[in-house]
């Protein structure tokens, strides 16, 4: 399939909302799963022949078990608050993109078949059949949404599209029609350990390549743990860290960060994923397939404590979904999940992330910095949609916004924030969320990421910003993709932790430290 | 009492019966359906005390509403205004006998019925006229907005024009439906029209849109308290599957090979 021929939308000076065009975002969808990825997940491997059956049958099922879906099906008064809210929509105006259109594909399904007034007047409420077309719009435009939940923010009723785009994804699978880009990752993730199918021996090379080029730079050497029984802490992070660009360049600035500290830790190869894909598909049990192995690994490891690496939706998964999946956190009764509690030490939030970490150094005083060292570069944050709408940090209200600028302001002179209506909790997407960073998926990727280059362009004018931060590991990979389309210089996004690694001041003498006195290498 | 007096004392009765029993249906589904994950939405509230005052500043300051589009709030926001005054007032029908003095203090929200019309216009001009809202509507949604309309027209023309009803003839009305002493209604058209949407209303409550109204308070996204990582949240069906290995977890795990 040649790619479609698309033009990639001009940067307005300011965020208009687009008059709309119907169909300019149709289309086939990403690449279709095959077999190969989908058995292992458990579903079938082509579109099943009762497809309509199944399918009701597994909307029955969802509306059941998630309330969610129940209430914002029934809820939604078409108040159109929602339609402006969505990157998709501002930068395609595909009407489909508006976030209650897109519900609207699966709630008028819903009500043909599950509501008195759908069944009995179908014109009447706008209510219809799951037909072939139906059914491939859900495929299209399901995938055209990133999760982010900007739209829920806005709606009077919370209603989050993203619960929707779930729970129709889930269908298709059920059904047989699944997306390639996602099921086949998830299959290495929960049979290898990460996303990158990287074998144990592939990850302890890259880590002790890592190292080597560490020392020789620095002098220092920072050390990469993995699989380090009894270490303190259990770092989580997206497998992107160990090879992407800017991604590795925070991980580098974690090392350095718990050499500093002194504290022991280490990475596992069994559990070498902080993404979940499993989030992307609407899964509960694929999720929390891959989340098992995190908690196997923390059992394993006898660790006392977890933390997560700069990653937008993992966070998400791990600050709200771990503690119910598989008990990393606080607070349970149940003996399942008191196994691991009581092996984690209370006095920490568990998880906890890398930022709430690093911020809580910086506040006692224990991380030295040359804030010069990072003087070439104006900057500015984006907030990654699942951090910002989705988790907090630092346990104080609204902590997810103020601890990172926090840190990046500790590390750097330079920082000003992007207009306020698209950080925070109003961010907009990167445009590269939700299973949709793939190739196949680059027009609408590059539609989507138009509201955010309008807010970045704007402070490169005001204040020469040269420099975006991203704490989410699909943020900096679509960022780097997309920032060259829009007359950016795709190098301008980093981590977080690539500026604290650039400005920190390595006090700490090369020893052989408690990482390694206290801890013993896992013999196989 | 006359044929059409009958019909509306029963009609009274029937759409209440739908409503009520419609609700609680719709209620209980609600509650029993479990939310199985933490999804509130930021600015999240991180003690219960603050899910409460997020959830009194949506109901009554539709706080989510005035961040999306002032316009559509401030309609929004005038018609629901309008309607609860005007609804409060309407208890002095229901009311059996003599009023309490209380009620001089409801007597002005009669003009609230303004409100409310200026609300609805609002509503549906925008819905005619704002491309965007105009292609997610259907036609129920129009129709919804037509009958709040007839509907607080009609009261308007009964309460500020010549073309008063009986208020005496409606109280009995009204009050002997609550106290099961049938009476005549009025017969003008816009009494009866006035009266029947209202029923109709009441009947379509629970298979509409309207659901939206128990629907805030159910909904996840606004009424959970963010504390995931301090409380194990865990919903009966994922429980359940949980104690029954549901998730083949030796399926799943161990190393590849
Ligand atoms: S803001 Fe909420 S209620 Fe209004 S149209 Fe969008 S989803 Fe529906
Ligand atoms: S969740 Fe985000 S991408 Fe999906 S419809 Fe809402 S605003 Fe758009």
């Amino acid at each position: 399939m040649a790619a479609k021929e698309f033009d990639i939308p001009v940067l307005p000076t300011y965020l208009e909302i687009p008059e709309i065009n119907e169909g300019v975002m149709e289309g086939d969808g990403p690449f279709k799963s095959s077999e190969q990825f989908q058995n292992p997940l458990g579903f079938p491997g082509e579109k099943v022949d009762n497809w309509q059956e199944v399918a009701i049958e597994k909307m029955g099922e969802l509306k059941s078990k998630y309330r969610s879906v129940q209430v914002f099906l029934d809820s939604c008064v078409k108040c159109g608050a929602c339609t402006d809210k969505c990157h998709y929509f501002l930068g395609s105006s595909d009407p489909k993109n508006m976030p209650v259109a897109r519900q609207d594909l699966f709630r008028s399904v819903y009500r043909r078949h599950f509501t008195f007034a759908g069944k009995h007047f179908p014109k009447l409420v706008g209510a219809k059949e799951l037909d072939d077309e139906m059914l491939d719009d859900w495929y299209n435009y399901f995938h055209q949404c990133s999760q982010c939940r900007r739209c829920s923010v806005f709606c009077p009723y919370g209603i989050d599209t993203a619960e929707i785009s779930m729970a129709a994804r889930e269908v298709l699978d059920a059904v047989g029609v699944g997306q390639k880009y996602c099921n086949q990752i998830l299959g290495k993730a929960i049979t290898i350990g990460n996303n990158l199918g990287l074998p144990e021996p592939a990850l302890r090379d890259t880590l002790l390549d890592l190292e080597e080029e560490i020392e020789e730079e620095t002098g220092i050497a920072v050390k990469y743990p993995l699989d380090v029984k009894g270490a303190e802490i259990l770092l989580i992070t997206p497998s992107a860290d160990f090879f992407a660009e800017p991604h590795i360049d925070g991980l580098i600035g974690y090392g350095k960060v718990f050499h500093e500290d002194g504290v022991s830790w280490t990475m596992s190869s069994y559990a070498s994923e902080g993404a979940n894909f499993g989030m992307f598909i609407g899964s509960y049990d694929i999720m929390r397939k891959a989340a098992l192995r995190i908690r196997k690994a923390a059992l394993d490891l006898e660790v006392s404590r977890v933390m997560v690496g700069e990653c937008g939706h993992a966070w998400r998964v791990a600050y709200s979904f771990w503690n119910t999946l598989t008990g990393v956190g606080a607070g349970a009764t149940d003996e399942y999940a008191l196994k691991l509690q009581n092996q984690l030490d209370s006095r920490y939030p568990q998880p906890q992330h890398i930022i709430e970490y690093t911020h809580d150094l910086i506040q006692r005083g224990k991380l030295k910095f040359d804030k010069s060292e990072n003087d070439d570069r104006n900057v500015t944050f984006h907030d990654s949609c699942n951090v910002a709408r989705a988790t907090n940090m630092g346990g104080i209200p609204n902590g997810q916004f103020i601890l990172p600028r926090e840190v990046i302001k500790a590390v750097c002179n330079n920082y000003v924030d992007m207009e306020r209506s698209t950080i925070k909790e109003s961010t907009f997407c990167c445009g590269g969320g939700g299973g949709l960073l793939t190739d196949d998926l680059m027009e609408i990727r590059i539609k989507g990421a138009m509201p955010r280059m309008q807010a970045l362009k704007e402070v490169e004018k005001t204040d020469g910003v040269n420099t975006l931060v991203a704490i989410c590991a699909i943020c900096k990979s679509q960022f780097s993709k997309v920032l060259p389309k829009f007359d950016f210089d795709p190098y301008m996004i980093v981590s977080a932790h690539q500026l604290v690694s650039e400005a920190i001041i390595m006090e700490k003498p090369q020893t052989d430290d408690s990482v390694t006195q206290e801890a013993e290498e896992v013999t196989e | 009492m006359s044929a059409i007096s009958i019909i509306f004392t029963a009609l009274f009765y029937l759409s209440l019966a739908v409503f009520l029993i419609g609700m609680a249906r719709k209620i209980y589904q609600y509650t029993v359906t479990p939310a199985p994950l933490k999804i509130p939405t930021a600015p999240t509230p991180l003690t219960q005390t603050g899910v409460v005052m997020r959830m009194a500043r949506e109901v009554v300051l539709f706080e989510s509403l005035f961040k999306a589009n002032k316009w559509t709030w401030l309609f929004g926001w005038l018609f629901h205004v309008g309607l609860l005054l005007v609804l409060i007032r309407h208890a002095r029908y229901f009311w059996p006998g003599d009023l309490p003095e209380i009620f001089l203090l409801v007597q002005p929200f009669k003009y609230a019925a303004f409100a409310m019309v200026i609300g609805l216009i609002g509503l549906m001009g925008r819905r005619i006229f704002v491309e965007r809202i105009r292609y997610i509507s259907a036609p129920s949604d129009y129709l919804m907005l037509i009958m709040l309309l007839i509907i607080g027209i009609s009261g308007a023309v009964m309460t500020f024009t010549s073309n008063h009803t009986d208020v005496i003839m409606v109280k009995e009305f009204a009050s002997g439906l609550i106290t099961f002493s049938w009476a005549d209604l009025p017969t003008e058209v816009h009494f009866l029209v006035h009266l029947f949407l209202v029923f109709v209303l009441m009947a379509i409550f629970p298979i509409s849109k309207l659901l939206h109204v128990p629907g805030i308070f159910f909904s996840p996204t606004r009424n959970q308290v963010d504390d995931a990582r301090k409380k194990r949240h865990i919903s009966p069906w994922a429980l359940k599957q949980e104690q029954e290995h549901v998730v083949k977890l030796d399926e799943a795990l161990g190393k590849d090979e």
